[in-house]
């Protein structure tokens, strides 16, 4: 499944038939089922499914907090469950994870926070002081490192979790839900931070998420969870333009003769641009050729060589030929078109 | 008894009494506590999972607590005279007091312990941490302000034990108390090293109470 240019980029982490089932009073739970992935060296990406689809215990598999029942976890050549605990915290230091509730040392300043995997390594008190200021430096918090986790925001704790997993310079960084307790804003300036780190540091970042606008805003690949298997996977732009899977449309809202039970209403249209070139403004020809306005809900798409890419969401005609008009003439311009629930 | 006399026996009294509530209570936090951080560590959901060995402990703990203090004293009298030279008296009388504090001491600070949020726990295990580093700057650095209080907890009943030392021929107010109170009927002087004695419990719990409240940054301040 992987797309061409992802092959001549070594891999970073891989999973092999990853299994993993709880003992519960009564019977099991088969949390993960058959996961195999590549997650390959400078990507982010992105691991998005429903509730209780297994994506936090995918995720805790990889740095062990929980163990896999079966499979293969490969990070450095060396498989991930069968290491010792020496092994294991030496892992764990090129593996840092930020967490949905932050889990920041409350009785601690932010500066010792930023310091505890530096001094569990046994780095020099010297270097510590110079690497916190660093830190804290790149997460924009210089002015904190004195003040306590609880006089902070909860963007501001993110941002010293975020400093204090790149104390032990990791080359991958684990993130479980991670903006899932902050606001629209602030879930915004993390994922930029996020990628910044990305881009300027080359650290590898996997993104638990339930949220489709995080995985398109930063993520360069995307696995869809469903019910412990994997019901797709790609590069984002390919698994968001093509959406194959049953689970992949029902998180994106695209309507489906299965689904259209439980996305009753389904008052718009989603529009995907898939670079193709379009000379005239697709939206005024489409209300001149229906002789009616449609508006548009929200539009996300920009331009490349000429080339448009992204997606627009435009209201649904309310009657039914109308809408069938609309269908026929954006497909007509070679434009993917369809019905989906509102955002 | 004149006030002057009164008042030099009370000052006196009470400096046996801390004598030995203080190396009693600190003796058994010396053993207490890394008792306690085993009871935590080694659960089936701990750090440490060992649960056999919890279980174990567990009993150990309960089957101490469940004797009564001035039982135990008597059944340790071979004890403390092997380690003190003597069986009774008041420097003896720390033996009993310690080996009848530690058990409660260790259930103080599991309770503690296992206040600190698993989340914390787990982002330092994320991190690579020893168990021994996850103890020493987690757990207990986390649970400070509720080791205080337990603390304070700890050394008042401690005190209240000290009472009881009288039946061993150790000293103290709570001897002066009893001696007086009941043997010579001087209600004055019985009411008078009660209150002295109610006066330390409260400086204790006061004390420990704003100590723990002081070092705790969780809050907003
Ligand atoms: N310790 C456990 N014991 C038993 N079952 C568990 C345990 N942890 C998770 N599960 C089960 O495994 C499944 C996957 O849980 P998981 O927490 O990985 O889901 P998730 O995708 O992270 O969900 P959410 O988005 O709500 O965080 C669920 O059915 C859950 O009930
Ligand atoms: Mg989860």
């Amino acid at each position: 499944m992987d797309s061409i240019q992802d092959t001549n980029r070594p891999c970073q982490i891989e999973l092999q038939n990853v299994r993993k089932v709880y003992p519960v009073t009564g019977g099991e739970v088969v949390a993960l089922d058959n996961i195999s992935l590549k997650i390959h060296k400078g990507d982010i990406f992105g691991i998005i499914g429903l509730s209780g689809a297994g994506k936090s215990t995918l995720i805790r598999c990889v740095n062990r907090l929980d163990t896999p029942t079966e499979g293969k976890i490969l990070f450095c050549g060396k498989n991930v469950p069968e290491m010792n605990k020496q092994q294991l915290n030496l892992m764990r230091r090129k593996m840092s994870m930020i967490f949905q509730q932050f889990n920041l040392l409350m009785q601690q300043t932010v500066a010792k926070n930023i310091a505890y995997p530096m001094e569990i390594a046994g780095v020099p008190k010297e270097r510590i002081r110079k690497r916190v200021a660093e830190l804290l430096e790149i997460v924009g918090l210089s002015d904190k490192a004195k003040a306590y986790p609880s006089q902070l925001s909860g963007g501001q704790k993110q941002r010293v979790a975020i400093a204090r997993a790149l104390a032990s310079d990791p080359e991958v960084l684990l993130c479980d839900e991670a903006t899932s307790a902050l606001d629209p804003m602030t879930t915004q300036s993390i994922l930029r931070l996020l990628q910044q780190i990305n881009r300027e540091l080359g650290i590898t970042i996997v993104v638990i998420t339930h949220e489709m606008a995080v995985i398109r805003q930063i993520c360069t690949h995307v696995a869809i969870l469903d019910g412990g298997v994997i019901a797709e996977e790609g590069s984002v732009d390919e698994v968001f333009t093509h959406t194959k899977s049953a689970a992949g449309k029902r998180l994106f809202g695209i309507v489906t003769p299965e689904n259209r039970e439980e996305l009753a209403e389904a008052p718009a249209l989603r529009i995907v641009f898939d670079g193709e070139q379009l000379s005239e403004p697709i939206i005024a020809e489409l209300i001149l050729h229906l002789g009616q306005p449609v508006s548009i809900l929200s539009a996300d798409v920009h331009t490349l060589n000429g080339a448009q890419y992204g997606q627009m969401l435009i209201t649904r005609p309310e009657n039914r030929d109308v809408c069938d008009k609309a269908f026929a003439y954006l497909k007509g311009r070679g434009l993917t078109v369809e019905e989906v629930r509102q955002a | 008894m004149s006030w002057n006399t009164l008042m030099a026996m009370l000052a006196e009294e009470t400096c046996n009494t801390l004598f030995m509530t203080i190396p009693s209570t600190l003796i058994a936090y010396l053993l207490g506590l890394p008792l306690g951080v085993l009871l935590v560590i080694t659960r089936k959901d701990g750090i440490m999972p060992l649960p056999t060995l919890n279980r174990v402990l567990g009993i150990v703990v309960n089957l101490l607590r469940s004797v009564p203090f001035i039982i135990l004293m008597v059944m340790l009298f071979p004890v403390t005279r092997a380690i003190m030279g003597r069986g009774t008296g008041t420097a003896s009388v720390i033996v009993p007091l310690t080996i009848s504090a530690f058990p409660y001491v260790a259930r103080m600070v599991e309770s503690s312990l296992l206040e600190v949020d698993s989340g914390v726990v787990e982002a330092a295990q994320s991190m690579g941490s020893s168990t021994l580093q996850i103890v020493r700057k987690v757990l207990i650095p986390e649970a400070m302000p509720s080791l205080v209080n337990g603390f304070a907890i700890c050394i008042t009943t401690i005190l209240a034990y000290t009472a009881m030392a009288g039946t061993a021929g150790g000293d103290g107010l709570g001897k002066v108390a009893i001696t007086y109170g009941l043997n010579k009927r001087q209600y004055d002087v019985m009411y008078a090293a009660s209150i002295v004695l109610v006066l330390l419990v409260q400086l204790f719990q006061v004390g420990g109470t704003t100590l723990s409240h002081v070092i705790d940054h969780r809050r907003r301040k």
